[in-house]
């Protein structure tokens, strides 16, 4: 087969030092990355290759009257012209409901939804070949506010009434009840001295992750294609694209290519099929890249969020009970809005001890832009809402917000909303009393002004007008891991032999190394396990069994845990092979600096001399303890695998007259129960607090209509350096022992409690009430929404 | 596409003349952006880099502007007017300070903000409020147009070149007071405008040089803010006794400022906001002017 020129990340990446876990090795592609050389998947090359563009809808809402696609057949360039009618196996796809077709059939259900795709010898070809594709629409009305989508029979349905089996009615994707103790009832209510209530929106961030979708799909000789993808999750990803070719999955080979960012937004799929489809129909390789544009109409996002939440509390701070009421918008197709859904109701007490609570959360289908996973999912959501409920409850009660928290903070052995108790460390309060106790930032000298570092900046709108300093605090819960009775299990194979003398030992899964430092992470665990120096992390691919998702900060504990497994057998073996050859009968060994050693009596062998030309080669899964789905009525079970918590206390200055904000710094603490590497630890909590901070003041989709006003980033803006604040980093390492190394997820639990952080920050400032992320100017100046 | 690559400015303009919808480009850091976001095909691009002059400045006397003046050319980057011309065109100097990121500073330039005439380019506040004896220097094969900078601007991304016409420098009179530049957007670097006001105090011919970026169709000048204060300064002599200004013709400044936008609501902001802001703008920076000017009085004193 020709070459594809993909070398830096596809080929294996060997490095060796001493830093087991613990430590905090570089990364393997980080000098790669930094210097430019990293073959990201849109670097990707094929002799004889194809390009493919796909043909989106400007409407939101339509029917599609025809598809005219003769003229650009006729192209010179274009070898494949498809639309659903060339499709060879199944129309649909979805992650957890297979609703949304590969390419639109007879109805566009949202702005942006893939009509038709061309491949051709030139991206330029096909662009002038697209133009050419002649579609007759009948524009329909859109269903896109909340009340539109609850009233199918005034506004219509965006799918057909239960169309798909089991889960969708209406236009409602999923929902979950929850209720414990007794309930809110008038009884209830009438135990609390004071009643807080609020109306909480939160807008559409999007991962904004820098490198486009984009894939090459190369004919295989056996009928089937092999795929290079940037994706969070190969095998979930394989599950769904091979019915669409009408192929078996085995037939459908995936590697992964170099991933620039995903945080959620490839999860679903984007150009996956299409790509697939076009090299399946004209038998030559075939890549597609997403232009910028094009990305924010190609992944889904957060959902945006309405929240309703009413809290009841004695006069000493005591939560009494809770009523809430969570709608989140899933747009046009399903996505992962259950698993959203399920995260909103279980998590959004947040980490209190509620006694009585009533939640209804809710996902609806629309003709907006497809929502799904980002980053802490239906915990973020919440938590922008729970706590603004707690700091205004402290304000009512004349206490400190940071003490209403301490006292109602859950704790190991409490019990959550969901009947779920707590059975591992819970340091809500400690978390808390950390971030409270750090020094605060210095107060900002007006007679030394380096406008950088005042709201505005450079843009030299303040002299030092009008600033005004403001303190805030949040903390939320998270899920680790698949829940609600999913086995989500991960799968590695490690395989140890001597290369020119010295013991090397591989680590292969079909891990989807986004960013998180999973590849660092997987060599340290084979130097700690197998004491050796050297280790080969080979590409991840379909050739090894799944490693799940890249997400709900999960993988270190699950595929990090199948390592550890795979390891562990292989020094078994290992031994074995030792007490045959040499009949030892130490119970005390270990590998340590690349020999057998015994506690007791010192270094027997070292690895290279014991192994000689054996290579031991093995495979082990990895399962979390079970978990059980949510009662449908109660929201009662035992449905997530571990939980994770996270501290904030956010600074900030904000220029009250202009509206502008500047985050002077943004403190964390945060549990990991043990950091396998703790700069990578710091890492993500840092990257998740900062894009937390971007859906405070900045980050936001805006829609109108259905149609998506900023697919830019002119003008859907994330945080420079210079809105990204110092941020000292806590960490504390209380060991989970349900865990391997004791670890907890670390990802996802900082980008919760950073957005509430920062607006309860502004409101100390402001004195405003901000229930709407993200704050703008107009908001904090009256002058509009 | 067909790439035309002029060695000398006379070169430049025969095949502006030849091409009249040839498409300059400077810095390229419009011109690309439109290209690759597939919003613009031209059919010819007349790349302007290789012609030496366009990237240098000159200082100087000229006919139809009083001192000195600054012949900018067009195509020297924002990072050397801050650094090379900040006493000289301090409006400018800010105002390109506040264009994009590091990167964008070191190749756009005033002559592509110009040839895109953009409502939120961050030159043309600064540029408007220098003075209406700013001129902007188009050539074209059949000679030199001066086109004074209150006529340049014609309609949304409009400005007043012939088709064969090329902007070759703007000729901009050194400072004779302080300016100051502002602008809003909605993060810390790195932004369009939401909105922008430029102000030049004039202590020579006692007027008061202002410019709104953003807020309309085109970038403007509020007349009567201008009127208005330039009125108070004189009648209250405060230009000579370096007095206080006050908070009634403060806020009345920022008023008329706010009067003079037409904004619209889009996603980078309200109508109700720019208006807001641009009075809050105008307060601050006629404060900072004002405040400087009154220390250079006493300083001289
Ligand atoms: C990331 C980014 C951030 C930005 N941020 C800002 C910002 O904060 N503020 C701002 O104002 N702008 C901003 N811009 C826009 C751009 O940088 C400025 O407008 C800059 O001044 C353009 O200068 P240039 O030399 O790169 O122009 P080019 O892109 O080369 O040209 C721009 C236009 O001017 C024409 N042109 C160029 N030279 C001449 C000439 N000599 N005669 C006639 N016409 C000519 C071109 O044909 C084109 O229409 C940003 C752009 C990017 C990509």
């Amino acid at each position: 087969m020709s070459t594809i020129r993909t070398e830096k990340n596809l080929q294996n990446i060997t490095t060796a030092h001493p830093d087991g876990i613990g430590g905090s090795p570089l990364r393997p592609d980080g000098i790669l990355k930094v210097r430019g050389e990293f073959a990201y998947s849109s670097d990707m090359w094929h002799e004889n290759m194809l390009w493919g563009m796909a043909l989106r809808s400007p409407h939101a809402h339509a029917r599609i009257l025809s598809v005219d696609i003769s003229e650009a057949v006729k192209h010179p360039g274009v070898e494949a012209v498809m639309t659903h009618e060339d499709i060879p196996g199944a129309k649909y796809y979805g992650l957890e409901i297979k609703d949304q077709p590969a390419l639109a059939m007879g109805k566009i259900r949202y702005h942006g939804e893939a009509i038709a795709i061309v491949a051709a010898d030139h991206p330029e070809t096909a662009r002038r070949a697209l133009a050419k594709i002649k579609v007759e629409y009948e524009i329909l009305p859109t269903i896109t506010t909340e009340e539109q989508c609850l009233d199918p029979e005034t506004y219509g349905y965006v799918h057909e009434p239960d169309e798909y089996k089991g889960h969708a009615s209406g236009n409602v994707v999923h929902s979950q009840k929850l209720i414990s103790g007794l309930g809110v009832t008038d009884e209830v209510r009438a135990l609390a001295d004071v009643v807080i209530k609020g109306d909480y929106v939160v807008g559409m961030q999007d991962q904004a992750f820098l490198g486009p979708e984009s894939g090459l799909a190369v004919p295989a000789e056996d009928g089937g294609v092999d795929l290079y993808i940037a994706t969070q999750w190969l095998h979930v990803d394989r599950e769904q694209i091979a019915p669409v070719l009408g192929l078996p999955e085995n037939k459908v080979r995936l590697t992964l290519a170099g991933v620039g960012g995903a945080f959620g937004g490839r999860e679903d799929l984007s150009m996956q099929i299409h790509a697939c489809l076009l090299a399946q129909r004209t038998g030559k390789p075939v890549k597609i890249v997403y232009s910028r544009e094009e990305s924010f109409f190609g992944h889904v996002h957060r959902h945006p969020a309405k929240l309703t939440y009413e809290h009841g509390a004695t006069r000493d701070g005591k939560l009494v009970y809770c009523d809430a009421r969570i709608v989140l918008d899933g747009g046009a197709y399903a996505s992962a809005s259950p698993a959203v859904v399920g995260n909103a109701a279980s998590l959004g007490m947040g980490p209190y001890e509620v006694p009585n609570v009533n939640m209804l959360a809710v996902a609806l289908y629309s003709n907006n832009p497809s929502c799904g996973a980002m980053r802490g999912f239906g915990a973020v959501q919440a938590c922008f809402a729970y706590e603004a409920q707690m700091d205004k409850l402290a304000a009512e009660l004349g206490m400190d917000p940071v003490e209403l928290r301490q006292i109602n903070a859950v704790e190991q052995g409490s019990i959550m909303p969901t009947g779920q108790e707590i059975d591992a460390p819970a340091p809500v309060a400690d978390l808390l009393r950390r971030v409270k106790a750090l020094p605060l930032p210095q107060e900002l000298d007006t007679t030394h002004l380096d406008v950088r570092d005042i709201p505005g900046a450079l843009s030299n709108t303040s002299h030092g007008e009008g600033i005004v300093r403001g303190v805030g605090y949040a903390v939320g819960i998270k899920n680790v891991g698949f829940s609600e009775g999913f086995d989500d299990y991960s799968t590695a194979r490690v395989r140890l032999e001597v290369i020119g003398g010295e013991p090397v030992a591989m680590v292969h899964t079909a891990m989807a190394e986004v960013g998180q430092g999973g590849v660092t992470v997987h060599g340290q665990i084979a130097r700690t396990e197998l004491g050796v120096e050297q280790v080969t992390i080979h590409p991840a691919n379909t050739e090894v069994g799944s490693a799940g998702s890249t997400s709900a900060s999960r993988q270190t504990y699950m595929t990090g845990g199948a390592v550890k497994l795979a390891c562990e057998a292989v020094r078994n073996e290992l031994v074995a092979l030792g007490r045959k050859r040499y009949g030892w009968d130490y119970n005390d060994l270990s590998l340590v600096g690349g020999k057998v050693v015994s506690a007791s009596a010192g270094v027997l062998v070292p690895i290279a001399d014991l192994l000689g030309d054996t290579a031991i080669d093995l495979t082990r899964e990895h399962h979390h303890r079970p978990t059980v789905p949510f009662d449908k009525e109660t929201g009662q079970g035992f449905g997530h695998v571990q939980y994770t918590f996270c501290a904030h206390r956010a600074v900030v200055d904000v220029d009250v007259e202009l509206g502008l904000v500047k985050v002077v710094e943004l403190a964390a603490a945060q549990d990991v129960g043990k950091a396998l590497n703790p700069l990578s630890v710091v890492g993500q909590i840092q990257g998740g607090s900062t894009q937390g901070l971007g859906l405070a003041v900045m980050e936001e989709i805006v829609v109108k209509d259905g149609k998506v006003r900023n697919p830019s980033f002119t003008d859907y803006l994330i945080p420079t350096i210079l809105d990204t604040p110092p941020m000292p980093v806590e960490v504390l390492e209380l060991a989970d022992e349900h865990a391997p190394y004791g670890l907890r997820g670390v990802g996802e639990a900082p980008t919760l409690s950073s957005t509430p952080a920062v607006v309860a920050a502004i409101r100390a400032a402001t004195g405003l009430a901000l229930n709407r992320v993200p704050v703008r100017p107009e908001h904090l100046t009256g002058t509009g929404e | 596409m067909e790439f035309l690559r002029p060695a000398t400015w006379d070169e430049a303009l025969a095949a502006k003349a030849e091409h009249p919808s040839a498409l300059p480009i400077s810095g390229g850091t419009d011109v690309m952006v439109e290209l690759n976001f597939d919003r613009h095909r031209p059919s010819a691009l007349l790349d302007l880099n290789r012609i030496s002059e366009l990237t240098a400045w000159e200082s100087g006397r000229y006919e139809g502007q009083e001192g000195e003046v600054i012949r900018l050319g067009a195509a020297v980057p924002y990072t050397r007017i801050t650094r090379e011309l900040s006493a000289e065109l301090p409006g400018l100097a800010l105002a390109g300070n506040t264009v994009g990121s590091p990167q964008i500073r070191n190749r756009g330039s005033v002559g592509g903000n110009l040839g895109g005439a953009s409502p939120a380019g961050d030159a043309h506040p600064a540029l408007l409020a220098a003075g209406r004896d700013v001129l902007v220097e188009a050539e074209s094969v059949r000679g030199t147009r001066l086109i004074p900078i209150d006529e340049f601007y014609v309609g949304v991304k409009r400005n007043s070149l012939e088709p064969d016409e090329l902007i070759r420098a703007v000729r901009i009179p050194v400072a004779d007071g302080p300016q100051q530049f502002s602008k809003i957007g909605t993060r810390n670097a790195m932004v369009i405008a939401v909105c922008a006001f430029g102000i030049a105090l004039h202590p020579k011919n006692g007027t008061v040089g202002t410019g709104i970026g953003s807020a309309a169709p085109t970038p403007r000048r509020a007349v009567e803010a201008e009127e208005f204060i330039a009125g108070e300064l004189a009648e209250r002599g405060l230009w000579q006794s370096g007095g206080l200004i006050g908070p009634a013709a403060i806020q009345r400044f920022g008023e008329l400022v706010a009067a003079a936008a037409s904004p619209i609501d889009d996603v980078r902001g309200t109508a109700a906001y720019r208006r807001h802001a641009l009075a809050v703008m105008a307060r601050r920076t006629l404060t900072w002017t004002w405040n400087e000017y009154t220390q250079s009085l006493r300083s001289a004193a």
